[in-house]
């Protein structure tokens, strides 16, 4: 089988999807290989060793600095190529995309997107993907190896079975053309409030709130149920809430046990973001919104009249 | 005033948006007999070239796209936008490329066109898949910037602000290289009236595999890796429930639900 498992990381932490997508591996497979990529990430090591990898290869050099995929592909095809590895996994990021794409083109192999589970069927690995606005669920193979998956982020929960692994460096060598995008600027997050990756509720606005000051509203309701307040695109692209509150494609998966949509329409970019919440509770007036296909409870209303009242009641309730 | 460039936008023809979408069970392939148009997300990256068109009158914008002939339908709506020609590479044996065959294809098409800067949009509206660029880029070996919500050319320079789950991070990358733009660096125009009467006149060059020397073998199904086994019913969400609101009443009962599933 030999599976490799790439590891993003950020800011010193592996990346949540991709200890997930090492959890599951790990199940499939108890010699399940991770690759850190990056400068100074040796240190990361540890916690990706907890999460199921057998062996944990790094390749930690100043010129990998840098959340660039040319370079990491570079990295990942030697080390498929001399190594042998059958498959290689990622949690789907905007970076990991490109990453694979990228290793797919190199090495001449098959790369399957969008998989909502992986399993073995008779010794070979089957992919599922959910198609056409997860109106299908399609069984996706491979014909040849390396075999190469990215994993529709927030798939998988990491689990920390506290093995240890064996850290080895590899070595680093960059082709030319491939340093030659640089990084100007690296993004620097803004942090407002608990992060809505680790809550377990979560009340979302979209364009449908009118205004921004209406997101007060959203964090009364969101206090009253312990849970923490998010946003869509839209709205972060029209400067109504921080970017770090923003849950779709570009933005965070969010996997709450409540996610309360507030205004939302629920385009495809946002539904990839929130869908493996426990339970979805959508208000819209537009009784077509796309949202309510997807939700547990579909309420067809004003926000504005609805949601200050829900949390008096959450808090009448909560208080007694 | 800049200096004119050559810029060859990628553009995919997906099924309408009001069509209906299936996979057809038989060939295991989306139904592409339905009514077809451009991919939404492919329009920004057109728009984006037109704008550096706007600024240097000389630049060429040259649309690539792989096909079935019957494409030049949909693709007529680019000319009419304000590009140039188009490129569409049209042969039976592409049917069914997988991401390494298609980029094999589609490498060879902007080897040929040689352009200084190849724009991609964010995604395709129908496979979902995000991902063609950067196994373009390298095929082709160039440097690459995805998911830019901006785009300045300066002195033989791509500077963009690429969106990620993190914030934005600002990227250069020196001509030639390729470009995926995000679908929230512009609002695309709409054709003029003039645009859709040229548009009819301005070339599209139909080309196959042969003419781009790329062998079959390579291409569709046969230059695959991967491949779809079966398709299924995706597992239902469980009982979903619909309440219309009446004066702010949906309080209550939103209240009494999250209640009865102990999420309180």
């Amino acid at each position: 089988m030999s599976i490799l498992v790439y590891v993003e990381h950020h800011e010193g932490e592996p990346v949540k999807g991709a200890l997930g997508v090492l959890s599951k591996a790990a199940q499939l497979d108890d010699e399940v290989t991770a690759l850190v990529v990056g400068s100074g990430v040796e240190p990361l090591a540890e916690s990706v060793g907890k999460h199921g990898a057998a062996r944990v290869l790094v390749a930690d050099d100043p010129s990998l600095e840098a959340a660039l995929p040319q370079p990491r592909v570079d990295v990942l095809a030697r080390l498929v190529t001399e190594r042998g590895f059958g498959t290689v996994l990622f949690a789907a990021t905007v970076l990991t995309a490109d990453v694979a794409a990228g290793l797919a083109a190199r090495l001449e192999a098959g790369l399957n997107w969008d998989l909502v589970d992986f399993t073995l069927e008779g010794g070979s690995l089957v992919g599922k993907r959910a198609a056409l606005g997860d109106s299908v669920l399609v069984d996706v193979g491979w014909t040849s190896e390396p075999r190469l998956a990215l994993v529709r982020s927030g798939t998988f929960e990491p689990v920390a079975n506290g093995g240890q692994a064996e850290v080895e460096r590899v070595p680093v060598e960059l082709e030319e053309w491939s340093t030659r995008t640089a990084m100007v600027e690296q993004a620097h997050e803004e942090r407002a409030g608990p992060s809505i990756e680790d809550a377990d509720v979560i009340v979302a606005g979209g364009r449908g709130l009118g205004s921004p000051d209406k997101f007060g509203m959203l964090e009364d309701l969101a206090k009253a149920l312990g849970g923490a307040v998010a946003a869509t695109r839209a709205v972060v692209d029209a400067g109504w809430y921080p970017y770090a509150t923003q849950v779709g494609q570009t933005g965070r998966s969010v996997t709450p046990k409540l996610y309360v949509a507030c205004g939302i329409s629920g385009a495809i970019q946002h539904k990839v973001g929130m869908q493996g919440s426990g339970t979805i509770v959508a208000i819209n007036k537009d009784p077509n919104a796309p949202i309510f296909e997807y939700s547990d409870l579909a309420v067809v209303g004003d926000i504005h009249e609805i949601v200050p009242r829900l949390t008096d009641l959450v808090r009448q309730q909560r208080g007694a | 005033m800049l200096a004119p460039v050559k810029v060859a936008v990628c553009m995919k023809e997906v099924p309408a948006a009001a069509a209906p979408k299936r996979i057809d069970p038989g060939t295991k392939r989306l139904d592409r007999s339905v009514e077809g148009a451009l991919n939404d997300f492919d329009t920004h990256a057109l728009e984006e070239a037109l704008r550096l068109k706007d600024s240097a009158a000389e630049t060429e914008v040259v649309v690539v796209s792989m096909a079935p002939e019957r494409a030049s339908e949909s693709l007529r709506k680019a000319l009419a936008m304000g590009a140039d020609r188009v490129v569409l590479v049209s042969d039976e044996a592409a049917a069914g490329s997988d991401l390494v065959a298609t980029t094999a294809v589609l490498a060879a098409a902007l080897e040929r066109e040689s352009p200084d800067l190849t724009l991609f949009g964010q995604q395709a509206g129908d496979a979902d898949g995000a991902v063609l660029w950067a196994a373009i880029a390298d095929r082709l070996r160039l440097p690459m910037i995805s998911q830019a919500a901006s785009l300045e050319l300066q002195d033989g320079k791509v500077r963009s602000k690429r969106q990620t789950e993190f914030g934005y991070d600002v990227l250069e990358a020196p001509l030639p290289c390729v470009v995926a733009v995000s679908d929230a660096i512009n609002d695309p125009r709409y054709p003029s009236l003039k645009g859709i009467m040229g548009a009819k006149k301005k070339p599209q060059d139909v080309v196959s595999l042969a003419d781009l020397g790329v062998e079959p073998g390579r291409a569709g199904e046969a230059g695959s890796r991967t491949a779809v086994l079966a398709l299924a019913e995706p597992p239902s969400r469980g009982d979903s429930r619909r309440i219309e609101d009446d004066g702010g009443s949906a309080a209550t009962e939103i209240l009494s639900y999250l209640t009865e599933r102990k999420l309180l």
